[in-house]
């Protein structure tokens, strides 16, 4: 690369297309996160936010379009890179997906000691910081996921985000089904812990408190593509008839939910 | 021609599950076989399938072992029932009833806890948890109970046909009156190393079935709770299916003229 060459975006995604039969979900979506940026992908219920995030993740795969990370495209990958570009990742799923049969610092040491063959006593240690990083205390590292609340949940399974410091954070729904202050709690830790490590994060959200927080830089989704992108202070003048509805909350307006009469 | 439709659209969806469920267990089977695997979730599988099976298996073959001594006294001659029980039920047992009867139980209870434990990892996301942390599910979940499967059918089959024996021994000593040496001398006479054989290559083949169709409808299943309830069910029906199945082909292929 010579000196003048900017660096490649960390996430880069082109025209990407999915559908599920006959319901096409991504209609050549195109989205770039900078590296160290934190970008929030708002939109509805239903316009594929979440299809975007699995898609870059490998959980998905597309039918058109490519997806780079740091330059390097990702879609049909051999399973075994797909682990070494996956160890890039971490990840907070909405329902906090913790694994039941498994203590909550055994949660939270997973990528470490699965991912990394790391000793269990010393990625306990690693575990245990972790989750003093998100405000629980090494008690709580004993307990089964079961035992934890809402709240809790959502704090082990951003301490197992965080725990192998990846390069890259995604954030489901971070704060969906939380109470208004433990909502802010959440995204307070989010972006402390995303700043700590340097990382870059794409969150993917309805709860505009949460986008505006957490946010360098928002981005709308609207059937399948992406109708507005820009710096989470300038959300407010956009000028985009599909984010003034959508950040009002607006039911009338260009944005129309599929809902049938009874 | 409207009605072919249907039948082509039946014909076509098995074909397509046949092939997805042969594409499931090659990747399986190639994580079985390939480093790294994972001993701690293998014995925990070992204990659950084999250890915690042997009640069940115990009880049923015992009884079975039982019932067929009973059910072979009726319209025998005294003289030739003492001779003609003990073959009847260790060849029953061998061959038959322990590897099928093992089989069935073992899918009702281990096929369903599978489907149904892997069926709720995927509905609350925890598989796709696997997949973000560099874990491949098919290594860490699949490839440790289609190894335990495999493994530990056989050893309880082999319980199996020694408890089922003692069942027809029970009753034809205590019940029928026989006497206790010469029951089991005509036992040892007629345990035949080929029956003992089909009947443990039968138990790793229904032990492969019973685990890969238990993880394959769990690693399906879609839809919340309605979704890991169908997975569970599909997964006890197919295996049990199955297991029929593939016992006449293996009897055939070990006895079949």
């Amino acid at each position: 690369m010579s000196a003048h060459e900017t660096p490649p975006p960390k996430i880069r995604v082109r025209d990407l297309h999915k559908r599920f039969g006959r319901n096409v979900v991504l209609a050549g979506l195109n989205l770039d996160v900078g590296v160290g940026e934190s970008v929030v992908v708002i939109g509805g219920s239903g316009t594929g936010k979440s299809v975007l995030l699995k898609c870059i993740l490998g959980l998905l795969e597309p039918e058109d379009g490519s997806i780079e990370i740091d330059g390097q495209p990702v879609i049909g990958l051999p399973p075994a890179d797909r682990e070494t570009v996956n160890r890039k990742f971490g990840m907070l799923f909405q329902a906090g997906a913790l694994f039941d049969s498994l203590k909550v610092w055994e949660n939270v040491a997973f990528g470490l000691i699965q991912g990394e063959n790391m000793k269990r006593p010393e990625a306990k240690d690693i575990a245990v910081a972790k989750l003093a990083a998100v405000g629980l205390s090494a008690e709580v590292g004993e307990l089964w996921p079961a035992e934890l609340s809402g709240g809790m949940k959502k704090r082990v399974g951003l301490a197992r985000a965080i725990a192998t410091e990846p390069e890259i954070i995604f954030f489901d729904e971070p704060t969906t089904g939380l109470d208004p202050i433990m909502a802010d709690v959440i995204n307070d830790l989010i972006v402390k812990c995303v700043r700590e490590l340097g990382a870059t994060a794409l969150s993917i959200t309805h709860d505009m408190a949460s986008a505006r927080k957490i946010a360098d830089r928002i981005a709308m989704l609207y059937k399948g593509e992406i109708v507005w992108n820009g710096p989470t202070g300038e959300i407010d003048r956009s000028g985009n008839e599909f984010v003034d509805q959508f950040i009002h909350g607006r039911a009338e307006g260009p944005i129309r939910m599929e809902v049938r009469s009874p | 021609m409207n009605f072919l439709q249907p039948i082509g659209r039946a014909f076509w969806g098995f074909l397509e599950s046949t092939g997805r469920l042969a594409e499931f267990a090659a990747i399986s089977v190639s994580h079985c076989v390939r480093p790294p695997l994972y001993p701690r979730l293998i014995g925990r599988q070992l204990v659950d399938i084999g250890y915690y099976s042997l009640p069940v298996v115990g009880l049923t073959t015992l009884f079975s072992g039982m019932v067929l001594a009973l059910q072979s006294y009726a319209g025998l001659e005294r003289a030739v029932a003492e001779s003609v029980i003990p073959r009847i039920v260790v060849q029953s047992m061998t061959r038959e009833l322990a590897p099928v009867l093992s089989g069935l139980m073992v899918a009702g209870r281990i096929g369903a806890a599978m489907a149904a434990e892997i069926g709720t990892m995927r509905v609350t996301e925890q598989i796709d948890a696997l997949s973000t942390l560099s874990t491949n599910p098919h290594k860490y979940l699949i490839a440790p109970r289609l190894i335990a499967g495999l493994t530990m059918l056989p050893l309880l089959v082999l319980v199996g046909d020694v408890i089922g024996v003692f069942g027809g021994y029970l009753v034809s000593v205590y019940k029928l009156g026989f006497n206790p040496a010469i029951y089991l001398d005509f036992t040892w006479d007629n345990v035949d190393t080929l029956d003992v054989t089909s009947g443990v290559v039968k138990a790793a083949c229904f032990g492969f079935i019973v685990a890969l169709l238990g993880c394959y409808n769990g690693y399906h299943s879609r839809g919340g709770a309605q979704g890991v309830g169908s997975a569970t069910t599909n997964a006890v029906v197919s295996a049990s299916i199955l297991i029929l199945v593939s016992n006449y082909l293996i009897t055939e292929m070990f006895f079949g003229k």
